[in-house]
C-alpha cells in the first residue's frame, strides 16, 4: 500500500489517470463507483495482482456492509424519538415560512451576510425585519444562537480584561456601557464581543452558570429613524416595558431604555429569564 | 416544504446511527440527540440546502465529541449482535458477523468514512462537506480503515475453525466485474 501522505496530498480523483501505477486513491474511487466510466474501465485493465486482490476485497466488504445495513431493522420508533422529530419539522416549517414571507430569508443565510455587508438595514427597508424593537430583538436571538454554543471563542474579549472590554465597545457603542453583575443569579460573566447591528455596532455580553447554560446581553442603539417611514415620530425608539419573544428555542427579554436597546437572551424558561433581566434592568437604571 | 421531510429521514437517520455505534440503543440516544440538537440549532441551518446532509453532520460531530478520549477498542457482544442480525444477509453468517465487529474495532473517525462511503453512498467530497474535514483527509481515513478491515478479516477467516473452503464460492462479483 502507498504511503498515507500520497494519499493525504491528493484530492479527489479525476479522470485523468497517472501515467504510473494506479494511486490508493483511484482503487478506492473504483471500489465505490466514483469513477467516470471510461476511467473505470482503464484502471480495471491496469490492476496488478496486489492491487486486483485489495480491490476484491474492498468490494466484498463493501458489499457485505451494504447488506448488513439493508437488512437491520431498527424496530418501532421509540416515542420519545417521534416526538424530537415532529418539533424538528415543526420548526422547519416555521423557517419555511418566514422563507416565503421574505423577511429573514434563511436567518443564518442573513447573518453571514452580515459580516460581509455590515448588514445593512437601511438599505434593505425597514420592511426586511419589522419594526426596531422587533429587528432588534430577532438579531439578538440569532447572535445568541450564533455564539452560545461556540466552544473555543464564545467571546472576543474575556472578562479577565473586564476594563478594557467595557471601554473598547464603549467607545465603539458611542455611550458609556455597564456590565451587569449577575453572580446572584448564578451567572457569570465570560466576556463579550462586537458585532454588527442594524443600526451600528452592537455589543453582546456573555454569562454561564455552574451548569453550563449561557445567557446573553445584547446591547445597541435603537434608531427610530427605521420607523420612519411608516410613520413614527423620528427620534429615539420609544422606551418600552419589557417584551418577551420566542425565536426557535431562544427566548428573550427586551425593552428599549433612552434609545439605547437591550435584550437578554437564554434557553431558560420564561420566570427564570425574566428574573435575570430584571436584575439586569436594575442595576442598569442605577447606573 | 414537504410535511414529512424529517419523519421521512428517521429510519435511514437510525439505520445508520445502529452501524454507527454498534448497539441498538445507542443508536436510539444518538439519534435523538441529533434531533434535538437540530432543534437548538436550525437559526444555523440554511433553508434550501441538503436536510439529510446537515442531520448527517450534527449526528458525527455528537458522535465523534461522544467518542473523543474513548479507547478505540469497543467490545461488541456478539451474542446480542447474532441474535439482532436477520438470517437472510447474502454472505456467511459468520463473515457478517466478523465484519460487524471489525467495523466496531475501528476508530470512530474511520468508521464513519467507511459507512458514509460504502452504506450512503456518498461522494468523498460530500462526505468531507458532512465531517468537515478535507477530501485528502477523508481518503487517508477510509484507506487506513480498509486497510485494516482487510487485516482483520483475514485473520478472523483464518482463525475461524473448520471454514468452508471458499464462502464466496461461485459469485465473487467483484473479481468478475474487473475482467
Amino acid at each position: 500500500m502507498k504511503s498515507e501522505r500520497s494519499v493525504m496530498t491528493r484530492t479527489a480523483p479525476s479522470a485523468p489517470l497517472p501515467e504510473k501505477d494506479l494511486d490508493d486513491a483511484h482503487l478506492h474511487a473504483l471500489v465505490d463507483g466514483q469513477l467516470p466510466p471510461a476511467a473505470a474501465d482503464a484502471a480495471r485493465a491496469r490492476l496488478d495482482a496486489d492491487a486486483l486482490g485489495r480491490v476484491a476485497d474492498w468490494q466484498r466488504h463493501r458489499d457485505g456492509l451494504r447488506a448488513l445495513h439493508a437488512a437491520l431493522d431498527p424496530g418501532e420508533v421509540p416515542p420519545a424519538l417521534h416526538q424530537a422529530a415532529e418539533r424538528l419539522q415543526g420548526q422547519h416549517e416555521r423557517q419555511a415560512r418566514q422563507a416565503r414571507w421574505g423577511r429573514w430569508g434563511g436567518i443564518a443565510a442573513g447573518w453571514m451576510l452580515a459580516f460581509g455587508l455590515g448588514w445593512g438595514l437601511h438599505g434593505h427597508g425597514s420592511g426586511d425585519a419589522g419594526a426596531p424593537p422587533m429587528a432588534f430583538v430577532r438579531q439578538a436571538a440569532v447572535a445568541h444562537a450564533v455564539f452560545q454554543p461556540e466552544q473555543r471563542h464564545p467571546v472576543e474579549v474575556t472578562a479577565a480584561q473586564q476594563d478594557h472590554l467595557v471601554q473598547w465597545l464603549s467607545k465603539r457603542l458611542g455611550r458609556p456601557l455597564a456590565v451587569p453583575l449577575l453572580s446572584a443569579q448564578g451567572f457569570d460573566l465570560m466576556g463579550g464581543r462586537l458585532l454588527p447591528g442594524g443600526d451600528g455596532a452592537r455589543a453582546q455580553f456573555m454569562y454561564q452558570n455552574a451548569q453550563g447554560q449561557r445567557i446573553t446581553l445584547y446591547v445597541g442603539m435603537v434608531d427610530a429613524d427605521a420607523g420612519a417611514d411608516r410613520g413614527a415620530t423620528p427620534q429615539r425608539a420609544a422606551e418600552t416595558a419589557f417584551q418577551f419573544h420566542e425565536e426557535g428555542a431562544v427566548s428573550s427579554f427586551y425593552w428599549v431604555d433612552q434609545g439605547f436597546g437591550y435584550a437578554l437572551s437564554g434557553e431558560l424558561p420564561r420566570a427564570a429569564l425574566l428574573a435575570v433581566a430584571t436584575a439586569v434592568h436594575q442595576q442598569l437604571v442605577k447606573h | 416544504m414537504d410535511r414529512a421531510q424529517v419523519l421521512d429521514q428517521l429510519p435511514g437517520l437510525r439505520r445508520y446511527a445502529r452501524m454507527l455505534t454498534g448497539d441498538r440503543w445507542a443508536a436510539d440516544d444518538l439519534v435523538q440527540d441529533t434531533l434535538e440538537r437540530a432543534c437548538r440549532k436550525w437559526l444555523l441551518w440554511r433553508s434550501g440546502t441538503d436536510l439529510r446532509a446537515w442531520l448527517f453532520t450534527l449526528m458525527h460531530n455528537l458522535y465523534l465529541n461522544q467518542r473523543r478520549g474513548m479507547a478505540a477498542l469497543q467490545v461488541l457482544d456478539l451474542h446480542d449482535a447474532a441474535a439482532e442480525l436477520p438470517a437472510a444477509v447474502p454472505t456467511g453468517h459468520d463473515t457478517v458477523l466478523d465484519l460487524e465487529r471489525c467495523l466496531q474495532r475501528l476508530p470512530a473517525d474511520q468508521r464513519a468514512v467507511l459507512l458514509l462511503v460504502t452504506v450512503e453512498d456518498m461522494a468523498y467530497a460530500e462526505v468531507a462537506r458532512v465531517l468537515q474535514v478535507p477530501v485528502g483527509t477523508v481518503m487517508s481515513r477510509l484507506s487506513r480503515a480498509r486497510a485494516r478491515m482487510r487485516d482483520w478479516m483475514e485473520e478472523a477467516s483464518s482463525a475461524r475453525p473448520a471454514p468452508p473452503p471458499s464462502p464466496q464460492a461461485g459469485t465473487p462479483p467483484a473479481l468478475r466485474r474487473l475482467k
